[in-house]
C-alpha cells in the first residue's frame, strides 16, 4: 500500500560486497530444476510448502463441513446420507486439526523463527524437510481414503470400541488411526527442529528475555508437542492398531482390556493439542499488536510466564473431555478447577494486549482487524469453555451442539482469526508484495459474521437437545430454524475464504512492492529483503533489544567471520546467546524424501497388513543410511582450496 | 412426538432444575465479563490519542486487579459447581431400578425385582413414577452409548464391560426424548429413548400391563399374523412373550402396540409407519439392523393386525 512508508534501517556496519552475495547465494540457494526443487532444505521453501498445502487441506476441510451443513439445513434431507456424513464429519475434525492446525503453525514457525532470531536456516533442515514430505503424503492418504469412500467415520476422536476391530471392520478406521501417525512423526520433527533451531541458533544479543513472543510460544508449542504427541502415537498406533490388525485386547472388556484406556491416553494428548495449536497463534498475536501499535507488548514477563503456564496446565485437564464417563466426585472436581484455572493465564495474555493497544497508537490495519476479532470470538468461546469446565453443566452440555460452538469458538477464534492475520501481516515478507486493504477488510468481515452466524445458533441447539454428530434429525425437534441459519453462516465465511483467495492471486501479481519493512515492525524478520533471500541474512545481525530493529543503535554491530561459500551457521549459547562456535550445515538433499517415502510406505501399508513395519521400516532404515553417510565432500573441498592458496 | 420435552432449560425434574440457577449466574457473568473485555478493549482502540497514556503503573494495577477479578469469578464458579454436584450425587430416597443397555441403535430396558417374573423387560421407551428417584443402571452391549434425559438432568456414558448409575426424578407428567448422546456408529442420529412419566397409580398400572405376556390373538387375521411372526423372519431376532418368539438380538416386541415410538424413536408408531418399517427399514433408519422383509400383501395386513394386538 502507498500510505506505508517503510523506516530506513540504518545501514550495517559492512556492505556485503556483489561477489560475497553471489557467493552467498551459490552456497544456500538450491540446484535449478526439479531435483533441486525436491532436495531443498531452504527452510523458507519447506515452509511455503507446508503453508500452501496446510491452507489446501483447509479448504477442503472446509468443503466437507458445508455438505455438512447442507445436509442439517432443513429436517430429515437425503442429501448426504448417514454413511457418508459420518466421513465427512470425521474427515472434517481430523484434518482441520492434524491436517491443518498443527501443520499451519509449524509452517508460520519454520519459515519466520529462524528469520526472527536471526539465522540462515533451521537445525536440522533435513529433518525438517522430512517432517513435510510425511504430513504430505498424511494428507493425501486421508483424502485419497475419502475419494475411494474409506475415509474414516469413527470420529475424529475414534472412541473405541467403535473404532475397534468388532464394530469397524474394512479400513475407514485404519486410515485414522495411520493418519494420525502420520502427522505425529511430522510434528515431533518439527518439534526438534524447532527447539534445536530456537535454543541453539539465535543471533548474538538475543538472550531468553529478548527473544520476541512469536517465538516464545512457538518453543512452548514444541515442547508440548514432545510432551503429548507420543500418547496418540502409543493409543492409535499400538494400542489400537495392534488390536486391529494383531488381535491384541488392549481394548476388550471381555479380555481384561478397557475401553475407557482410549479415551486417557487419547485426551492426554487431545487437551494439549488445543493449547498447541493456540499457543502460536497467541504469539502471531503479539507479534501484530507489537507492529501496529507501534510499542512493544506490555509485560512481556507476563506473556511468556503465561505462555509457559498454559503449556504446563494443559497437561492437567484431559478428562473434562470424560465428565460423563461416570467418574468420581473428587476426581472430577480436581479437573474442574484445574481446567477453570487455565483461563488466569489466557485471560493475563488478553490484558497484557489490551493494554498494549491502549497505551500504544494503534493503526487499524486488516491485521489488527483480524486480531480484534480474535479477541471477540476468542474470549466468547472461552466464557463458555469455563461453563462446560463444571461438572453438572457439562454433563447437559457434553457431546451437544452447545460444545460444538464452545470449541468452534475457541479454535476458529482462536486459531483461524490469527492465522489469517497472520498470513496478511508476513504476506508482503513472504512475497514481496503488499496485500490488497480493501478485500481484506471483506474477508474480515465475511468471517467474523459468518462465524457468529454459524456457530452462536449452536448454543441454543445444544440446550435444546441437539447432540452432535447426527446426520439428521425430526422436524419435530423444531431446530430446523437455527440450523438453517447456521447453514447460511457457514456460506458467508466461505465467502469469506474464497474473497481471501482472490486476495492472495490479486495481490501476487499487482500487490505494491513490499520493500524489507512495510509495516515498520520490529523484528529481525522485516530487516531483509521481501521476500527474504535463500540465505536470509546478507550480514548477520546482533540484537541489542527486545525490539530489535526498534532498539538498533546507530552502529548495531553485526557477526562477521562465517564463511559465505560453505553452509556456516553461528551457534550460540542455549541461555545468552554467546556464541560458541560455527557449525557447517548439511547440503540440500533427496535422502529426507527418501525416507518419508520409506516411511510412508510403512504407514500406508499398516492400513492393511502388519508387514508394513518390515518392509518400510526396512526401506525407511536404508533411506537413513543413506542420510546419514559420511561424506567427506567438505574436507576435500578444504584441502583442494589450501593446495589451491599454496 | 411434538409435544417430547427435550430441553436443558425446560425442566421437569430436581437435578436439571438444579441446574438452572447455575447456569444462569454463568450466563449473567459470563455476558458481563464478555461486555467489560470487548469495552476495555474497543476504548483501547478509539481512545482519544491527544489524552495522556494510561501509566505503566495504572495499567500493572489494572491488570493485576483483573487478574484478581477472574480468579475470584472462578473461585465462586468453583465452589456453585461443588455445591451443585454434590447435592445431586446421591438420590433422597430409594425408587425404582431401571437397567437400560445400549444396542447399536436401539434401548434394552429392564426393571429389576427380586423377583425374577416381576422384571419387565421392554425397550426404547421407559416409564417411570412421577415424583421418585428413579436409579438407572447404565450398561452397553457393543459400542460407548449415552444417556440424556435434557428435561430430566444430566447425562451418563453406557461403556462396554462397566456400569454406571444415574438417578432421575420427573416431577410433572409428560413425554420426555432422550437421544443418545454419545457418537455410536450409522445411526447415531436415530437412536433416541423415551421416557414416560406418569403419576404412579397409572405407572403401576402400565407396569402389570407390561408383565402380562401377549394375549393369544382372537380373530383370523391376527392369528395368521402370529404364524408370520413365529414362523417367519421376525422371530430370529425378536420375542414376544406367551409365543415361541423368543429371541433378544432385537427389542422385544411384547407390547409393541402400547409404545409411542418405532426404530428407537425414529418415527411414530402408527400402522402405516409400523408397514414401511418391516417392508423396508433401511429407507427409514439407514444402517439399521433389521434387514427388509418381502410379505405378500395378506400376510403384511395379518402381522399388522397381530402387531396391533400386542398392548
Amino acid at each position: 500500500m502507498t500510505d506505508t512508508v517503510a523506516t530506513p534501517i540504518e545501514p550495517p556496519a559492512r556492505v556485503p560486497t556483489d561477489a560475497e552475495l553471489r557467493e552467498l547465494e551459490r552456497t544456500w540457494g538450491d540446484r535449478p530444476g526439479l531435483r533441486g526443487w525436491l532436495a531443498t532444505t531452504d527452510h523458507k521453501r519447506v515452509a511455503a510448502r507446508y503453508l500452501v498445502t496446510a491452507f489446501v487441506f483447509f479448504l477442503l476441510a472446509g468443503f466437507a463441513s458445508v455438505l455438512m451443513r447442507l445436509q442439517l439445513a432443513r429436517p430429515e434431507q437425503t442429501f448426504v446420507g448417514p454413511d457418508l456424513y459420518n466421513q465427512l464429519f470425521t474427515v472434517h475434525g481430523t484434518a482441520m486439526l492434524f491436517l491443518f492446525a498443527a501443520p499451519v503453525m509449524f509452517a508460520m514457525g519454520t519459515y519466520l523463527v529462524p528469520l526472527m532470531i536471526g539465522a540462515r536456516c533451521v537445525a536440522y533442515p533435513r529433518l525438517n524437510a522430512y517432517g513435510y514430505y510425511v504430513y504430505l503424503l498424511g494428507g493425501v492418504v486421508l483424502w485419497g481414503a475419502l475419494l475411494a469412500n474409506t475415509g474414516p467415520d469413527v470420529g475424529w476422536t475414534a472412541y473405541v470400541p467403535l473404532a475397534g476391530p468388532d464394530y469397524s471392520p474394512g479400513h475407514r478406521a485404519d486410515v485414522w488411526q495411520v493418519v494420525v501417525t502420520y502427522t505425529e512423526v511430522a510434528s515431533l520433527a518439527g518439534a526438534v527442529v524447532l527447539i534445536a533451531t530456537i535454543f541453539k541458533l539465535r543471533a548474538p544479543g538475543m538472550t531468553l528475555n529478548r527473544m520476541p513472543l512469536f517465538v516464545w510460544t512457538m518453543l512452548v508449542m514444541a515442547f508440548i508437542v514432545i510432551f503429548a504427541m507420543p500418547w496418540v502415537a502409543t493409543g492409535s498406533t499400538i494400542f489400537l492398531g495392534m488390536d486391529r490388525l494383531v488381535a491384541t485386547q488392549y481394548f476388550n472388556p471381555a479380555e481384561g482390556g478397557d475401553v475407557l484406556l482410549w479415551q486417557h491416553v487419547f485426551w492426554f494428548f487431545g487437551h494439549p493439542e488445543v493449547y498447541l495449536i493456540l499457543l502460536p497463534a497467541l504469539g502471531m498475536v503479539s507479534s501484530i499488536v507489537t507492529t501496529f501499535t507501534r510499542r512493544p507488548v506490555f509485560g512481556y514477563p507476563a506473556m511468556v510466564l503465561a505462555a509457559v503456564a498454559t503449556g504446563i496446565l494443559s497437561f492437567g485437564l484431559w478428562v473434562h473431555h470424560m465428565f460423563a464417563v461416570g467418574l468420581p466426585q473428587l476426581a472430577a472436581s480436581f479437573f474442574t478447577a484445574a481446567s477453570t484455572m487455565i483461563a488466569v493465564p489466557t485471560g493475563i495474555q488478553i490484558f497484557c494486549w489490551i493494554a498494549t493497544i491502549a497505551s500504544g497508537r494503534p493503526r487499524l490495519r486488516v491485521p489488527l482487524g483480524f486480531v480484534l476479532g480474535f479477541v471477540f470470538i476468542f474470549v466468547l468461546g472461552g466464557l463458555t469453555g469455563v461453563m462446560v469446565a463444571s461438572v453438572p453443566f457439562d454433563l447437559q452440555a457434553h457431546d451437544t451442539y452447545f460444545v460444538v460452538a464452545h470449541f468452534h469458538y475457541t479454535i476458529l477464534g482462536g486459531v483461524a482469526f490469527p492465522v489469517f492475520a497472520a498470513l496478511h501481516y508476513w504476506f508482503p515478507k513472504l512475497t514481496g508484495r503488499m496485500p490488497n486493504e480493501r478485500l481484506g477488510w471483506w474477508t474480515f468481515w465475511l468471517l467474523f459474521i459468518g462465524v457468529n452466524a454459524a456457530f452462536f445458533p449452536m448454543h441454543f441447539l445444544g440446550l435444546e437437545g441437539m447432540p452432535r454428530r447426527v446426520y439428521t434429525y425430526l422436524a419435530a425437534t423444531g431446530w430446523g430454524d437455527l440450523n438453517l441459519l447456521a447453514t447460511v453462516g457457514a456460506f458467508v465465511m466461505t465467502a469469506g475464504v474464497l474473497v481471501f483467495l482472490v486476495n492472495v492471486a490479486w495481490s501476487l501479481r499487482a500487490g505494491a512492492p513490499a520493500g524489507e519493512n512495510p509495516w515498520d515492525a520490529d523484528t529481525l524478520e522485516w530487516s531483509t529483503s521481501s521476500p527474504p533471500p535463500p540465505y536470509n541474512f546478507a550480514v548477520l545481525p546482533v540484537v541489542e533489544g527486545r525490539s530489535a530493529l526498534w532498539d538498533r543503535s546507530g552502529r548495531a554491530p553485526i557477526v562477521t567471520g562465517l564463511r559465505s561459500d560453505m553452509r556456516e551457521q553461528l551457534v550460540t549459547t542455549a541461555l545468552d546467546a554467546r556464541p560458541s562456535y560455527r557449525h557447517l550445515m548439511p547440503n540440500p538433499s533427496l535422502w529426507p524424501l527418501a525416507a518419508a517415502a520409506g516411511t510412508g510406505l510403512l504407514l500406508f501399508l499398516l492400513i492393511f497388513t502388519p508387514w508394513g513395519i518390515v518392509i518400510g521400516g526396512i526401506a525407511t532404515g536404508l533411506a537413513i543410511l543413506g542420510w546419514a553417510w559420511p561424506t567427506r565432500r567438505h574436507e576435500a573441498e578444504e584441502l583442494r582450496r589450501e593446495r589451491e592458496a599454496a | 412426538m411434538t409435544d417430547w420435552l427435550q430441553s436443558v432449560l425446560e425442566t421437569a425434574g430436581p437435578q436439571a432444575r438444579r441446574l438452572l440457577p447455575l447456569w444462569r449466574f454463568m450466563l449473567v457473568v459470563s455476558v458481563l465479563v464478555f461486555a467489560l473485555v470487548i469495552g476495555m478493549l474497543l476504548w483501547a482502540v478509539c481512545r482519544r490519542r491527544r489524552a495522556e497514556p494510561p501509566s505503566e503503573r495504572g495499567m500493572t494495577r489494572t491488570i493485576i486487579g483483573a487478574t484478581a477479578l477472574t480468579v475470584l469469578i472462578l473461585f465462586v464458579f468453583l465452589v456453585l459447581d461443588f455445591t451443585v454436584g454434590r447435592a445431586l450425587a446421591r438420590p433422597p430416597r430409594p425408587g425404582p431400578v431401571v437397567s437400560i443397555t445400549g444396542h447399536q441403535w436401539w434401548w434394552e430396558i429392564e426393571y429389576d425385582d427380586s423377583l425374577p417374573q416381576r422384571r419387565v423387560r421392554t425397550a426404547n421407551e421407559v416409564h417411570v413414577p412421577v415424583g421418585q428417584p428413579v436409579v438407572f443402571r447404565l450398561r452397553s452391549a457393543d459400542v460407548i452409548h449415552s444417556f440424556w434425559v435434557p428435561s430430566l438432568g444430566g447425562k451418563m456414558d453406557q461403556i462396554p464391560g462397566r456400569e454406571n448409575r444415574l438417578w432421575l426424578q420427573a416431577d410433572t407428567p409428560g413425554v420426555y426424548g432422550g437421544p443418545c448422546a454419545e457418537f455410536c456408529g450409522h445411526q447415531h442420529a436415530k437412536m433416541a429413548l423415551v421416557v414416560v412419566a406418569e403419576p404412579p397409580e397409572k405407572f403401576a398400572r402400565w407396569y402389570e400391563a407390561q408383565l402380562a405376556p401377549a394375549v393369544a390373538p382372537t380373530d383370523s387375521s391376527a392369528a395368521r399374523g402370529q404364524r408370520v411372526f413365529v414362523e417367519g423372519r421376525c422371530a430370529t431376532c425378536h420375542a414376544v412373550e406367551g409365543t415361541p418368539a423368543g429371541s433378544n438380538i432385537g427389542p422385544v416386541l411384547t407390547h409393541l402396540a402400547s409404545r409411542l415410538t418405532l426404530g428407537a424413536g425414529a418415527l411414530p408408531n402408527t400402522r402405516g409407519n409400523l408397514a414401511a418399517w418391516i417392508l423396508d427399514p433401511q429407507t427409514l433408519k439407514p444402517g439399521a439392523k433389521m434387514p427388509p422383509n418381502e410379505l405378500s400383501p395378506a400376510d403384511l395386513h395379518a402381522l399388522l393386525d397381530y402387531l396391533g394386538t400386542l398392548r
